[in-house]
């Protein structure tokens, strides 16, 4: 276990995020012999995708799929590489110097870094329906890392709903694991066709089309699946039914587990935070950062690598992960031998090239994105989904002012799971564009931090002197 | 909500708020709550509504509790060590008067 103070004060390159792209950065970084460090905040590597790859009780490999297996040589590559690996390492503030505020086992570090690829990955969108934040509604994610990471499966009457390839993941792998589930309301729009239907060529030659086709069937097999345009969880102190409306009607369904997903977004708060520029991406309906071919941000030295650069999956991401530490060795060690971007660059667009139809198809409906009436849109600060159309009727124009009529974006969740639904509501009702609308203007901590962990880092003479009278 | 496939890891005794609870190696506190069907592990600062954990994955807060003794910690990101001291939040000060 590595503390705190065992850090370097400074590293050639430190990586954010021990997800695909954070692993495969800084494995080729450290073999290329840049002095690398790894920082992430779970208590082991492989991030969301290949969660708990180095611990999952879960021994029997056909329930999580080999593509989750396949996380293992990227954690074995990291770890074999000499980079610095370190888990339970919060990373709480970056800026445009590169100075890295990480906080490990309670104690706060700030450490200089020649270059800095953020590898955060990316979140669930956020799905907000009437009652989303009952207990007994969670995300199709948080169900998968229960199992990856600690083997527990959905008990009780459980119903998934949403849409895209991680709803459809989850059902398999906990009918393969011997779970129940009751039901799946499947929301996506059938028009989503008419738009999916021009990429299907291409989609049909990227290796997600096969693995796609055979999920649906093991799914639909065994799991009644409902359309749903509407979906309402109810109960008062918990989740006692899910009311949803389809072709068929109104229909109610008593359950004690919902499992909500509708696509990721990527993590945008830690490169947001650090003044990296970030554009709307219409077709996967969230903020991306603006990057140049080799995933290089706005901020000088400063890349974006995996799905935080655009969702595009987890093989992807592992190959932008490898495009940023070359460009990094590249800048740091010239001399130094590095793989041949091209064939790296085949490989990413070869995993990208399905990209455009799942988009497509998997575009959530406005009905789970623009919330009305009472339906919560920031879950930290309960502020309703008529709060803010009304504030954008009377004026708001973005999200930060936002904030300051409703608090909304303050709370603890510093806007991660309502920030994409502020900025589409107020883009709504003012009609305009949410590129036009923008995002919250994040500011470090990004992630809390005690004040005896701010006031114990390491002060200079003249930090001192600036505040002395 | 969730049930072990195995109950082959480890056993870890902690507390919430005063009870037994035994988790398992591996767990997080929010994984250790949920496995122990604990119906929820905070209230709301602005309405006294009751969370229980919800992304799993560190962005949504919902399972911020208080672990030996130091308030709005992510459960979901923290180990659960043997001995630990996990509390429940009240997040409506008001609530309790």
């Amino acid at each position: 276990m590595i503390a705190a103070a065992d850090l370097a004060s400074s590293y050639e390159l430190v990586v954010i995020g021990g997800g695909p792209a954070g692993l495969a950065a800084a494995a080729l970084a450290a073999r290329a012999g840049v002095s690398t460090v790894l920082f992430d905040e779970n208590p082991g590597v492989g991030g969301q995708i290949y969660r708990a790859i180095t611990s999952t009780p879960v021994k029997n490999r056909a329930i999580l799929g080999e593509d989750y297996w396949d996380g293992a040589a990227l954690a074995d590559e990291a770890k074999a590489s000499g980079a610095l690996i370190v888990n339970g390492a919060t990373v709480w503030s970056l800026d445009r110097q590169r100075l890295v505020g990480v906080s490990i086992g309670g104690k706060a570090r700030v450490i200089e870094a020649s270059r800095v690829i953020i590898a955060t990955g990316s979140q669930e969108r956020p799905f907000p329906i009437p009652g989303w934040t009952l207990p007994g509604v969670m995300t199709a994610g948080a169900a998968q890392t229960a199992l990856k990471a600690q083997g527990l499966i959905v008990g009780g009457r459980t119903v998934l709903a949403g849409g895209g390839p991680l709803l459809w993941l989850l059902a398999a792998q906990t009918l393969r694991a011997g779970g129940t589930i009751d039901a799946i309301l499947d929301t996506t729009p059938n028009r989503n066709w008419l738009q999916a239907i021009f990429h299907l060529p291409d989609f049909a030659l990227s290796p997600y089309f096969g693995k796609g086709l055979a999920l649906l069937r093991e799914v639909r097999a065994k799991v009644p699946v409902h359309r749903a345009h509407t979906i309402e969880a109810v109960g008062t102190d918990r989740l006692r039914e899910v009311v949803f409306s389809g072709p068929g009607g109104t229909r109610r369904l008593p359950v004690d587990l919902l499992l909500l997903h509708q696509g990721v977004v990527p993590n945008v708060n830690l490169a947001n935070a650090a003044g990296v520029a970030h554009v709307w991406n219409d077709r996967q309906l969230c903020f991306v950062p603006v990057l140049d071919a080799d995933f290089g941000s706005s901020v000088p030295g400063i890349a974006v690598a995996g799905d935080g650069a655009g969702i595009a999956g987890g093989t992807a991401a592992a190959e932008r992960g490898r495009i940023a530490a070359i460009a990094a060795v590249r800048a740091l060690k010239p001399e130094a031998v590095v793989p041949d971007t091209q064939a790296i660059r085949q490989r990413l667009q070869r995993e990208e090239m399905g990209r455009a139809f799942l988009d497509c198809l998997n575009r959530p409906a406005d009905a789970f994105r623009l919330p009305e009436g009472d339906t919560i849109a920031c879950r930290c600060e309960e502020v309703t989904a008529r709060q803010v159309r009304e504030t954008a009727q009377m004026g708001c124009e973005g999200p930060n002012q936002m904030k300051a009529f409703l608090r909304c974006g303050m709370g603890p969740c510093q806007g991660r799971l309502c920030g994409l639904t502020v900025t589409e509501l107020i883009a709504a009702e003012r009609k305009t564009s949410p590129d036009e609308v923008g995002y919250y203007r994040l500011r470090p901590p990004v992630k809390p931090i005690t004040l005896a962990e701010l006031a114990s880092l390491p002060i200079s003479e003249a930090e001192r002197k600036a505040v002395e009278r | 909500m969730f049930k072990r496939l195995a109950d082959s890891s480890p056993a870890i005794a902690i507390t919430v708020d005063g009870k037994q609870v035994t988790a398992r190696a591996g767990d997080t506190v929010a994984a250790a709550l949920l496995a122990a069907g604990i119906d929820h592990c905070r209230t709301t600062p602005v309405t006294g509504a009751p969370r229980a954990p919800y992304c799993l994955m560190g962005v949504c807060f919902d399972c911020l509790v208080t672990v030996d003794g130091v308030g709005s910690r992510q459960g979901c990101l923290i180990p659960v060590r043997e001995g630990m001291k996990v509390e429940t939040q009240l997040g409506r000060r008001e609530a309790g008067r």
